[in-house]
């Protein structure tokens, strides 16, 4: 998990007035050529803001998703369940971990990012704003939410800032496993008892409609980002990554046995998915702190970093200096 | 050899092992950095795997099989020590609990190892590795934050006082001790608190902290003969909440 739908912000070109158009030139030049950009090279001052915005929101949405998973690891259903669990969202604060990482070597320290996801500045994947009343919830994230995150981060490893590519090809091994225990453990409930077929059934319609939206608004609205495609920061629309998520995920879905609660879900005859419009006035809505749960989860982040704040003042010396990690 | 002296001693081990991994696991997500998260959460994992081993090694010898052992039984039945019971409490608990815990677990294995019951001790050569980096983890941490800050210090200080008297309870006697012992298989309860108490404190040396008085402190025992805590039974419920739910089924 969890990266995905990364949300951008309209770019000011007239932020890009102050550069050096040499050097400018060069760096798309370099781009162009597909070489990767490392911490120390040159960059424009809009890429950094951008590739840190969205390394951070990536690394927000890990420990975010952490929480409506983890609340199951004490509830999980025998031992194969509890280990599996309990090891699938332990790697996922370690892509956290990871990406902080990536993210630091631009100039931003973790902390500071912890402090902009607390105090509501920075975002999150969106979907991690509804809860999971039931296991079977926590199926349905393991397996579609995952799946959503490998589409997106598999794109987003062919990017341009070196760091991120790397930390996403590590990230994307290990969620291939986690896709494989979210099938396993949706299987079992599709194909189990009445009540088991049930509880999938009604958890999958719940996550429906927040999983079409995973990918960020309609291309038609959203902001425009072509400068950082040309700069390969944003590898692939909106709308591409939720039809290749469709074609990939709807069938198998379907093959279980399973139903989706959109009546107009169909491919038409240009292979191309045709579905019910998500609410994007409710997506808004709840990007801007108004979802079922966005209260609850930043409660859950700031109540730890708050009971853990004696353990860094202790663990940083006096002498200790602030050293960009490598990456 | 007495087959329940055998499985008193597994349903010890795993029960500890199981209920211990519980709690670290509640960890995951919310950990003062994300580098002790994942520590805990890694140790999570490897004692629920220890106490799967157990389990099954109880299920050859004809008892439930490890799900129906770990998510069925009533708290009367387990037989673990009320220091694995506690809540997480704050990381300083925590960690305390972890390190002398752990410390007493690791002497646990090496014997296992030369247990003779081969079965038993086969699991415990495989397994012992893992007890190596959770020593190493308790230490650096004990350690660290055991010369800190005032603040560090006295808190893991006071979570030391608190869970002194529940760690004493680890070395809670068996009727079957002696017997195990006698036939070579695990030595006596005391004979482990006596070298545990040793490896602590020399750890502790190369802290502020004080380890409380042995005279003063009044072990809480009875785990082991199925007294527990009032935390554990709200434990053993949220673990059960989906299995109960269909325990006929597959989940």
């Amino acid at each position: 998990m969890y990266g995905g739908g990364s949300l951008f912000e309209a770019v000011k070109l007239d932020e890009l007035q102050h550069e050096d158009p040499m050097k400018l030139a060069e760096f798309e030049a370099r781009i162009q050529r597909g070489e990767k950009i490392e911490p120390d090279d040159w960059m424009p001052e809009l890429y950094r803001k951008q590739v840190i915005r969205m390394i951070e929101q990536h690394a927000h949405s890990e420990i975010i998703g952490a929480l409506p998973e983890g609340t199951w690891i004490t509830r999980a259903p025998g031992f194969r369940r509890k280990m599996a669990l309990l090891a699938k969202v332990q790697d996922e604060v370690g892509h956290a971990q990871l990406l902080y990482s990536a993210a630091e070597t631009l100039g931003k320290t973790r902390e500071q990012m912890m402090l902009d996801l607390i105090s509501g500045k920075s975002k999150y994947s969106n979907v991690f704003n509804y809860p999971t009343p039931t296991w079977a919830d926590s199926t349905v994230i393991s397996w579609l939410i995952d799946a959503g995150a490998i589409v997106n981060q598999m794109a987003n490893a062919r990017g341009s800032y070196g760091p991120y590519c790397r930390a996403l090809e590590r990230i994307c091994a290990e969620e291939s496993f986690h896709l494989k225990y979210g099938h396993d453990a949706v299987v079992y409930l599709a194909t189990g008892s009445h009540k088991q077929r049930q509880m999938i059934q009604e958890a999958l319609n719940r996550w429906w409609p927040p999983i079409m939206t995973f990918f960020g608004p309609a291309d038609k609205i959203s902001a425009h980002t072509e400068i950082l495609m040309r700069w390969k920061v944003k590898m692939a629309t909106n709308d591409e990554c939720r039809q290749q998520f469709l074609d990939m995920y709807v069938p198998k879905v379907w093959e279980i046995g399973l139903t989706l609660p959109d009546p107009n879900l169909r491919k038409n005859e240009e292979g191309v998915w045709e579905y019910t419009e998500p609410d994007w006035e409710e997506f808004k809505q709840v990007i801007n702190g108004n979802g079922p749960c966005n209260k609850e989860r930043l409660a859950v982040r700031r109540q730890a970093e708050e009971k853990g704040a004696w353990v860094r003042r202790a663990l940083l010396k006096p002498e200790t200096t602030y050293v960009k990690p490598l990456a | 050899m007495n087959e329940q002296a055998i499985k008193e001693l597994l349903y010890t081990l795993a029960d500890n092992q199981l209920v211990l991994g519980h709690r670290n696991s509640e960890w995951t997500g919310i950990g003062p950095i994300l580098e002790e998260d994942i520590a805990f959460s890694s140790m999570a994992q490897d004692k629920l795997g220890h106490s799967l081993a157990f389990y099954a090694l109880l299920y050859e010898l004809g008892e439930s099989d490890p799900d129906t052992l770990a998510f069925m039984r009533n708290p009367s039945q387990f037989h673990c020590c009320q220091l694995v019971e506690l809540p997480i409490g704050e990381y300083d608990f925590s960690l305390i609990r972890h390190f002398l815990y752990d410390h007493a677990e690791a002497i646990r294995f090496e014997y296992l190892t030369q247990a003779g019951y081969e079965p038993l001790a086969k699991v415990a050569t495989k397994l012992r590795g893992e007890l190596k980096y959770h020593l190493l983890h308790a230490n650096t941490m004990v350690k660290q934050l055991g010369n800190a800050t005032a603040e560090s210090i006295n808190r893991l200080q006071q979570s030391l006082n608190d869970a002194f008297p529940y760690a004493l309870g680890m070395f809670e006697s068996s009727p079957y001790e002696a017997e195990l012992a006698s036939a070579g298989i695990f030595p006596l309860e005391s004979q482990i608190q006596t070298q545990w108490l040793e490896n602590i404190r020399k750890v502790l040396a190369q802290t502020q902290l004080q380890l409380p008085d042995l005279e003063s402190v009044m072990p809480v025992f009875g785990g082991r003969r199925g007294v527990h805590s009032e935390y554990l039974q709200p434990l053993l419920d949220e673990m059960a909440e989906v299995y109960n739910l269909d325990p006929n089924t597959e989940w």
